[in-house]
């Protein structure tokens, strides 16, 4: 078996990450399916949350590469 | 003729030595992907990469200042664009975010928006094919700045003792738990938030591009490969590469939005009066 430990690492890392995303656009459905009105003023402060979570699976894919 | 088309395309993209498709097992591409051979022989700074980012300065300058220049009431589509752009830019992230005081950050947000988006683009665009900000250097200076423009607009509001007290003793927290969080406040503000940003938008287009890459290069190899079966499969890593490619924009977009956005949240969080 080839590779390294940085893509188990990798892997794990992506677990947290992926229950995140999940977690913010929940919150943005339910939001929005509650009060439909409120879509424009939820969508940047979903996409902001979703750029932040997704920030820390990207710093450990890139690290997968580099190190 | 496709097949010398791919090989073409092969050997443009990496930065090392071409590999022949059907000869050699799949090579995946890695970070040597990034690494671009001296145009002029200049020490190593004088690549691709540094081409792009002056292409983007001209670009931007020239969209910006050909909307401008007529200034009509009734716009022409070109000044129409522009003031969308900056509209944009000024209503949803400086105004909304910053609030009171926000004129004097619009330009620097406005110009780091459209700049990002146009290094950005250049990883999807037609000849160009390569994300400069998948280059750390790049981000890095973008971040410094903005670290320079908050910390810098903070001390001057608040004076520099009055900066640090605002930042590491928020209110409205009991005493003994500031000597946990002033640390963590100081750590955080100070030193990761550059980290982060500068990181956040060099491993979006880090990964992109590398996503790109194998879905391109794996069809390109399953192409030219003997076996018939990676043949009739080949389409498939195509038509990946291709949904990718969308996918990529919006990620492009996004991530130009999410720096200017947090370059102004911290400026706003710079800026707040905590009592």
């Amino acid at each position: 078996m080839e590779g390294t430990l940085n893509l188990v690492g990798y892997g794990i890392g992506a677990a947290g990450a992926s229950i995140g995303v999940g977690m913010v656009f929940v919150a943005y459905i339910n939001g929005v399916a509650r009060q439909p009105e409120a879509r424009g003023m939820l969508q940047p402060i979903a996409f902001l949350g979703f750029a932040l979570v997704e920030a820390l699976a990207l710093f450990g894919l890139v690290l997968a590469f580099v190190l | 003729m496709a097949l010398t088309a791919l090989g073409s395309v092969l050997s443009a993209e990496e930065g090392g030595e071409a590999v022949d498709p059907s000869k050699a097992g799949f090579v995946a591409p890695t970070s040597l992907e990034f690494a671009f051979p001296d145009i002029i022989a200049s020490d190593g700074w004088l690549t691709k990469p540094m081409l792009q980012i002056v292409l983007s300065v001209v670009v931007v300058f020239l969209f910006f200042f050909l909307s401008a220049r007529k200034r009509s009431m009734v716009p022409s589509r070109f000044q129409f664009a522009g003031e969308g752009i900056y509209g944009f830019i000024r209503n949803g992230v400086g105004r909304d975010v910053i609030g009171h005081g926000f004129e004097r950050f619009v330009p620097y947000l406005v110009t780091l928006f459209a700049f990002i988006y146009v290094n950005n683009v250049m990883g999807i665009f037609p000849g160009l094919h390569f994300p400069t900000m998948s280059r750390i250097g790049f981000p890095i200076v973008l971040a410094l700045f903005t670290w320079a423009v908050y910390n810098y607009v903070g001390m001057r509001k608040f004076g520099v003792s009055g900066y640090f007290k605002n930042m590491m003793f928020p209110p409205g927290v009991p005493k003994p738990v500031y000597i946990l969080l002033a640390p963590i406040e100081f750590v955080s503000v100070f030193l990761v938030r550059p980290v982060t940003l500068a990181l956040r938008l060099f491993a979006n287009m880090f990964a992109g591009h590398l996503l790109l890459l194998v879905f391109m290069l794996g069809g390109a190899y399953m192409l030219a490969n003997e076996s018939l079966v990676l043949n009739f499969l080949s389409p498939f890593a195509f038509i990946t590469a291709i949904a990718l490619t969308f996918f990529e924009a919006l990620i492009q977009l996004l991530q130009a939005y999410i720096f200017t956005l947090l370059t102004a949240v911290y400026i706003a969080g710079a800026l707040a009066e905590e009592h």
